[in-house]
């Protein structure tokens, strides 16, 4: 929970005003919730193995993060404010356990690559974060602009990292051979290429995740703190 | 009137609403979520028993191919068959509570590539939950044709290797048996030779310590009931009994 956005209310505001957009392109660079605010590390070193399932838990996030601002933000004057933190809990607890029913019914086999990490989508902090920091003190269409645009900063640095890792470890996207055949040797592996099998553990997600800060600080330079 | 939201009554009642309405909409989910998630659970079961004879196929195509290639599912008590009852819904996990003598294990006979199989459901417990798994055997009972674990929550990279191929691809052509005797088959921490043992995983010795043990109670449960229905019919293990005890 890095700085809120502190917007006065207007009258009439349209729909996608400048403010508003900005809602939605802040967290994607300048507020972007992994690299720049360093929250949902945890999800993000653990399920960018393959890109399948890091799409599926953007999504999932994505919808939490939507229907949850929007949920908090319609009841932001209704909420008894000693038990804020406990409705927020109930909130995300309930979306995220919707969401695992419904992998369960319609996506088995990703829900089972996602495992225990649908349930920890509870426990992402960008979630709980936004609710507190925005939702409860603006207005629904703010909040489900604000929780999409979270969601989407969190998504891309999520795909990002799992296109690199499946490219690199496993030499597929979305589990299709895209450098050619590792065990017959043919396509990159004919010239003596290998499979980088760090790529599939934690450790290089976490790098991976590195250099897209860097890279994201050396072009965006006022992310650079003294 | 407007109303104090931060009153001691007001939180009372509102938490009460929050949760009804939170338990009311999950039930109802759940509820009509269900029949659609056993049927994935149930595909997936099929999947892993074909896997065990080297019957891969998709999950949405395993109902179809275990029509086809099981051709016969029984349920065992002791020595003897039981009828009148589903094997396939037979939970090895509530089974392997009761006392032995009161076990119902469940059997399922493949026929596939033109060749009977004896496919056995393993249960057992690894480091951090259940472990689970499924042995096809050769018709002779005896030789293994191929073995799939499954675990909840092993560890990554470590116990939860058992479910790789690394591990799995050790068990086909191991066997059971020593002459008539059972012996299981011994998940070794290092140096395994001969038909009846395999390499554990390295940094995975309580898991493997539990598959070895998974492997020998599961297994044993079947033998009184082979010896009795099966095996004393067959030709080539009655003479080759003979010549055993003739040593």
């Amino acid at each position: 929970m890095s700085d809120t956005q502190t917007l006065e209310k207007k009258k009439s505001e349209p729909l996608f005003s400048k403010k508003n957009k900005k809602l939605i392109s802040n967290p994607l660079n300048d507020d972007n919730p992994i690299t720049v605010q360093v929250l949902g590390i945890c999800s993000a070193l653990a399920i960018t193995v393959k890109l399948e399932p890091a799409i599926v838990m953007s999504m999932s996030v994505l919808f939490v993060m939507g229907a949850g601002n929007v949920v908090i933000s319609l009841m932001r004057n209704l909420i008894p404010s000693r038990i804020r933190i406990i409705v927020q809990l109930v909130v995300v607890a309930s979306l995220v356990i919707l969401v695992d029913q419904f992998l369960k019914a319609f996506l088995y086999d990703v829900s089972k690559q996602l495992s225990v990490f649908v349930g920890l989508i509870i426990t992402n902090c960008i979630i709980m974060g936004r609710f507190e920091a925005f939702a409860l003190a603006n207005t629904p269409w703010k909040s489900f602009l604000d929780g999409v645009g979270n969601a989407f900063g969190y998504a891309w640095i999520l795909i990002a990292v799992a296109f690199f890792r499946e490219l690199l470890g496993s030499g597929t996207l979305f589990g299709i051979p895209v450098l050619g055949d590792p065990a017959a040797k043919t396509g990159l592996y004919a010239l003596g290429y290998e499979n980088n099998g760090m790529m599939l553990l934690p450790p290089m997600a976490l790098i991976t995740v590195g250099v897209i800060i860097w890279i994201q600080r050396a072009k965006n330079t006022k992310l650079i703190e003294d | 009137m407007k109303m104090d939201v931060n009153s001691n009554g007001y939180t009372f009642g509102f938490a009460a609403v929050l949760v009804i309405v939170v338990a009311a909409l999950l039930s109802f989910t759940a509820t009509s979520l269900k029949d659609r998630q056993e049927e994935n659970v149930a595909q997936e079961k099929k999947q892993n028993i074909l896997a065990s004879i080297g019957l891969e196929v998709e999950r949405a195509d395993a109902a179809q191919a275990y029509e086809e290639n099981i051709a016969q599912e029984i349920v065992i008590q002791g020595n003897q068959k039981i009828d009148g009852l589903s094997a396939f819904g037979v939970d090895m996990a509530e089974e392997l509570k009761k006392a032995p003598s009161e076990r119902m294990y469940p059997l399922f006979i493949a026929n596939y590539n033109n060749t009977n199989s004896y496919i056995i459901p393993l249960r057992g417990k690894g480091l951090w939950g259940p472990i689970w798994g499924y042995i096809a055997l050769k018709d002779d009972l005896n030789t293994v044709i191929g073995a799939t674990f499954g675990h909840k929550s092993e560890t990554p990279g470590l116990g939860a290797e058992i479910s790789t191929p690394i591990f799995q691809d050790q068990f086909p052509g191991m066997e059971i048996m020593e002459g008539t005797q059972f012996v299981s088959i011994e998940v070794r921490k290092g140096d395994a030779s001969g038909t009846h043992q395999v390499d554990g995983i390295s940094g995975g010795t309580i898991t493997s310590v539990g598959v070895d043990a998974m492997l020998k109670d599961c297994l044993q449960g079947y033998q009184s009931f082979f010896d009795n229905e099966i095996r004393a019919t067959q030709v080539a293990y009655t003479s080759f009994k003979a010549s055993a005890t003739s040593h």
